[in-house]
């Protein structure tokens, strides 16, 4: 990951109604929710500041309607925000013109939607060309290109067949090979596995995992599904009401739950699970012996940590390097609950 | 509508008391006016002659100065050159008109086997064979000359308004201005009678076939601009989204996702314009338009009804076959084909097609070199393929004199005679005559004030104020007794629809079998050409005003049967289930639930019976009506645009005040049954 960040949003407002910007100019500071919707207007995304790092992946969760979709529309200037700054590799996206920001996505961006957003009126193989059509790439290359994708996502032998001819899972691996098949640098993926069964969705989640580590691509990712969240997430953001409760590391997010909201959406979750030792490695805790390595989790760790009779074990980063002590007892309250 | 304005006077609000007192003051002062009438001044009666403002002056004032002082007769004429060759050109291929680029005429079985081949291609066997039929009947009647010089114009019509109707409805799209500039305009061209466009084609291109395009196009226009503009506002926004992060242009947005994406809408606007093309088209004998029209106009004013019958047929049938097409054109989404199919088998009606073409091309040139020799002489074998390149005036099959008599033989049948007879005369002497002079009685004011109160208690009060405006313009007009006997026949056969078609929708309603079917032939009967509904009109009550009013009734039923049994089909189950359990009896269901609920629909089907019957009663100026019709018809001999223009805006006020009250009816009841 290196230092600027690709995305960085500032403030960002996405009002809907009938004079959002006018309304936003008059508002008062420290409107709530529900406050503006009793204004007559819907706040789609609300005062959100986030930043996303080259070659990261954050995953955007919460409940139906908290303004995830809306959010990544935002970044990806389909919709026009009300409010704030949205900066792309340190461009103004708001600034661009209509043939800059073309120009921009045809570069940089790709985005798998959430209903697929599938023309109707094209096979699946001119479906996954369209954007290298729309880029004017030659014919010959655009359907090479594209039925390479086609049997990424598993899909050959159906390139002739109209989306309305696919099965729903089916259409979405076709949305998904479409954004696929343009290899962004950026790319926005709204529930783009929603509609797969679990083995196909596990592959799918493996190609995006190999894909952001060997080209080092941005993503930002919308799931309902915490053990994807988990799997794929450097950072999870959670929703509610448009605003973002909180936006961290999911181990951060299971032990320091920021609002009572973010505590109750992760309460279910097996902490240990999620937790590493690195995390929990504490520089000031002197500890000796084997040591244990930073990138497992406590739950990997569960039977060392019941059989070790040490207070403290030596947590070793991916270098070779102790980075610190890890606390037995800690550990433990988090792999069994706290007493 | 009794039904329904009973239970209606429960939702009036604070505003809604000061309307109905507004309602029955507008109406006593009508009866008022219209008790007091003979004792009233002539200037009370009627807009006395200094009101008149000089309409006709103004706007042919207006239109030499465009034309000539602007010259736009210039481009027109441009344009009528460009058009004509284009005409020619088809004319040449189709009928061997001589013209560029002097092929002869393609044989018929050519046409009918290709048109055979689309049928296939886009709805199976049965449509091919629908098609081919109608093809074939023609030319084996002997109407193959006109049928094709109708299709001429249809043909080269038809796509002009596809893509000039495409564009303006795209630019309406794009433009919110512009689509509430079209708007409006859409209305009045929607109610305009069809002499107000044939005498500016007339005008400004040249007589005959160039003309009845213009005409045809424009009338085709309106359902195309509104079908593209509903089709592209309609298109899934992520799927423009989709489009936009795919980095279109907003050209290639156009042309990639909004297009192909509106298909079906679009294609939905192309089968309106065919429709309208061909129904006009035939319409289009009043201004020297040669082809079925013409000769079906022809036979009917010779009252040969056999001849007008087989005509009638094949107009008919093209209409069918037109209307089938590009409908099927509309459902026939398209499919893949397995892997590795062979290029021939991919492009198979393609093939046939051009096989079929190729072989009866042949044949005719092998007729062509023998020509000479007389028919007879020349054996069976050549005589056979000598009819399929052409099928002679001997050789046609014509039935025409043999229906001709079978339907007057019918006709003089005493039993017939007697019926239609007495209906006539009863239709005529207890309804027509009475209501008619009633109209002409009552004092233009009364009128007016009447069309207020019931635009009022209909639509409220923006529709009231209108209807004002707009009956106050035509009373002074300067034809207000021909504006009523226009509006009166129009009246009456509405009203005689709904007493007709009501009942068979309601018995339509009872069977899901019945109503599918109904609704099928309602469906079937619309694509007919207007002019066609005079026909039976004419044999049965011969030239008379009970035929004026009994070929606008038939024409009308179709909207009223269809949309009465669509809206009654359309009330939701529970609510009749619920009805059923609280006991109600059949006529109490039918009266407390279904027809209110019904009653939005309804609406916009006696609305559209309105706007059919306006159009209607002009056409019917053939029979010999006193109405605008008839007057207009006059102004066709010149070139008095402003005469034709204040008669044909006499009709659109009238029907456009009946168009907006009952629009906003409709669309009030809706939103208070919560149909939306
Ligand atoms: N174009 C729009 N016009 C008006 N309101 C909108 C629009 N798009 C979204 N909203 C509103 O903004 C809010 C957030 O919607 P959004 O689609 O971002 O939710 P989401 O978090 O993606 O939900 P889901 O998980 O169901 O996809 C919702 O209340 C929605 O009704
Ligand atoms: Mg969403």
């Amino acid at each position: 990951m290196s230092d600027a960040p690709v995305i960085s949003a500032h403030n960002v407002w996405k009002l809907f109604g009938t004079d959002p910007e006018g309304y936003l100019a008059k508002m008062p500071q420290g409107r709530s929710y529900s406050d503006i919707q009793a204004d007559g207007y819907i706040a789609g995304v609300k005062d959100v500041s986030v930043e996303v790092a080259k070659g990261e992946m954050l995953v955007i969760m919460g409940l139906s309607g908290s303004g995830k979709s809306t959010l990544v529309r935002c970044f990806s200037r389909l919709h026009e925000i009300t409010g704030g700054t949205i900066e792309v590799d340190g461009q103004d996206i708001m600034a661009l013109n209509e043939k800059q920001l073309i120009e921009m996505r045809r570069s940089k961006m790709g985005m798998v939607f959430q209903s697929f957003g599938l023309l109707p009126h094209r096979t699946v193989l001119e479906n996954i060309a369209f954007p290298l059509e729309m880029r004017g790439q030659d014919k010959h290359d655009r359907r090479e290109r594209a039925l390479e994708v086609i049997k990424l996502v598993g899909l050959d032998g159906r390139e002739d067949y109209f989306p309305r001819e696919l099965s729903g899972g089916q259409q979405q691996r076709v949305g998904i090979a479409r954004s696929l098949a343009i290899e962004p640098d950026i790319w926005f993926l709204d529930e783009p596995f929603s509609a797969l069964d679990p083995l196909i969705r596990r592959e799918m989640q493996d190609e995006f995992l190999r894909l952001q580590a060997m080209l080092n691509k941005t993503i930002v990712f919308i799931t309902h599904d915490f053990d994807e969240a988990l799997r794929l997430a450097d950072r999870i953001a959670i929703m509610k009401d448009g605003a973002v409760e909180q936006c961290d590391t999911p181990d951060k997010i299971v032990l320091n739950p920021a609002t009572p909201y973010v505590a109750k959406f992760t309460e279910e979750i097996d902490k240990a699970r999620v937790v590493h030792a690195g995390t929990l490695a504490r520089p000031d805790l002197a500890a000796n012996g084997d040591p244990i390595p930073a990138g497992t989790t406590i739950h990997e760790l569960a039977r060392q940590l019941v059989d070790d009779d040490r207070e403290a074990l030596p947590v070793v980063s991916k270098d070779g390097v102790i980075i610190g002590g890890l606390d037995r007892r800690q550990a433990l309250d988090i792999l069994l609950g706290a007493a | 509508m009794a039904l329904a304005d009973q239970d209606q006077s429960t939702p009036v609000g604070p505003a809604g008391l000061s309307g109905s007192r507004v309602v029955q003051a507008l109406l006593v002062a009508a009866i008022i006016l219209t008790v007091l009438r003979p004792w009233l001044p002539d200037g009370l009666v009627r807009a006395p002659e200094w009101m008149l403002l000089p309409w006709r002056d103004w706007i042919d004032t207006v239109f030499q100065y465009v034309t000539f002082d602007l010259g736009f007769i210039n481009v027109t004429r441009f344009l009528s050159g460009g058009l004509e060759f284009v005409l020619d050109a088809v004319a040449n291929i189709l009928y061997g008109r001589a013209r560029w680029p002097r092929f002869e005429a393609v044989p018929w079985t050519v046409v009918a086997s290709i048109a055979a081949v689309l049928g296939y291609a886009l709805g199976g066997w049965r449509l091919a064979l629908l098609t081919g039929a109608t093809f074939v009947w023609a030319a084996v009647v002997g109407q193959w000359k006109w049928t094709m010089e109708t299709l001429s114009v249809v043909f080269v019509a038809a796509p002009l308004g596809f893509l000039l109707g495409g564009l303006i409805g795209i630019w309406c799209w794009k433009s919110k201005r512009v689509e509430e500039t079209v708007k409006p305009l859409l209305l009045v061209m929607q109610v305009l009678p069809f002499f107000s466009y044939l005498l500016p084609a007339v005008i400004f291109f040249k007589v005959g076939p160039t003309a009845a395009t213009v005409a045809t196009m424009a009338y085709s226009l309106p359902p195309m601009i509104l079908m593209t503009t509903i089709g592209l506002k309609k298109v899934s926004p992520e799927v423009v989204e989709a489009g936009k992060m795919s980095g279109c242009t907003r050209w290639q947005m156009l042309r990639h996702v909004y297009i192909p994406s509106a298909r079906s809408e679009i294609l939905v606007g192309l089968n309106q314009v065919i429709m309208l093309c061909l129904a006009m088209v035939v319409l289009t004998a009043a201004i020297g338009m040669p082809g079925l029209g013409a000769k079906l106009l022809e036979a009917m004013g010779s009252f040969k009804l056999g001849r007008a019958f087989e005509i009638g047929v094949t107009i008919v049938l093209l209409a069918v076959v037109l209307d089938r097409l590009s409908k099927a054109w509309v459902v026939n989404l398209p499919e893949h084909f397995e892997r590795g199919t062979p290029w021939w088998r991919r492009n198979i009606y393609l093939v046939i097609g051009v096989t079929l073409f190729i072989v009866f091309i042949g044949l005719s040139l092998m007729v062509s070199g023998m020509k000479p020799q007389p028919i007879e002489d020349a054996g069976f074998g050549n005589w056979f393929v000598g009819i399929l390149d052409e099928v002679h005036r001997k050789e046609a099959m014509s039935q025409g004199k043999v229906y001709d008599r079978a339907i007057k033989d019918f006709l003089s049948l005493d039993a017939v005679t007697s019926v239609t007879g007495a209906i006539r005369y009863f239709v005529n002497v207890y309804i027509l005559i009475p209501t008619e002079r009633a109209l002409l009685f009552v004092p233009t004011l009364a009128v007016i004030f009447a069309v207020t109160a019931l635009a009022y208690r209909l639509g409220g009060k923006g529709p009231a104020i209108l209807g004002f405006v707009f009956f106050c313009i035509v009373a002074q007009f300067g034809y207000w007794d021909r504006a009523m006997l226009t509006l009166h026949s129009v009246f009456m056969a509405v009203l005689l629809a709904v007493v007709l078609g009501a009942p068979l929708a309601i018995f339509a309603s009872r069977s899901e079998k019945r109503a599918k079917r109904t609704i099928l032939l309602c469906d079937t009967f619309q694509t007919f050409p207007s002019y066609v509904y005079l026909l039976p009109a004419i044999m049965l009550f011969g030239i008379s005003p009970v035929t004026v009013i009994l070929s606008i009734l038939i024409y009308t039923m179709v909207p009223i049967v269809r949309y009465t049994l669509e809206g009654l089909r359309g009330v939701p189950p529970e609510l009749t289930e619920a009805a059923d359990m609280s006991g109600a009896t059949r006529w109490q269901k039918l009266t407390q639930v279904q027809f209110p609920l019904a009653m939005p629909t309804i609406a916009v089907g006696v609305n559209q019976a309105l706007v059919f019957a306006f159009f209607m009663v002009i056409i019917a100026e053939f029979i010999g009506t006193r109405d605008i019709g008839q007057e207009m018809r006059r102004t066709m001999a010149g070139t008095e645009l402003g005469w034709n223009f204040v008669l044909g805006f006499s009709v659109v006020f009238m029907a456009l005040t009946f168009d907006i009250a009952i629009n906003a009816w409709a669309e009030k009841r809706r939103k208070l049954l919560g149909l939306a």
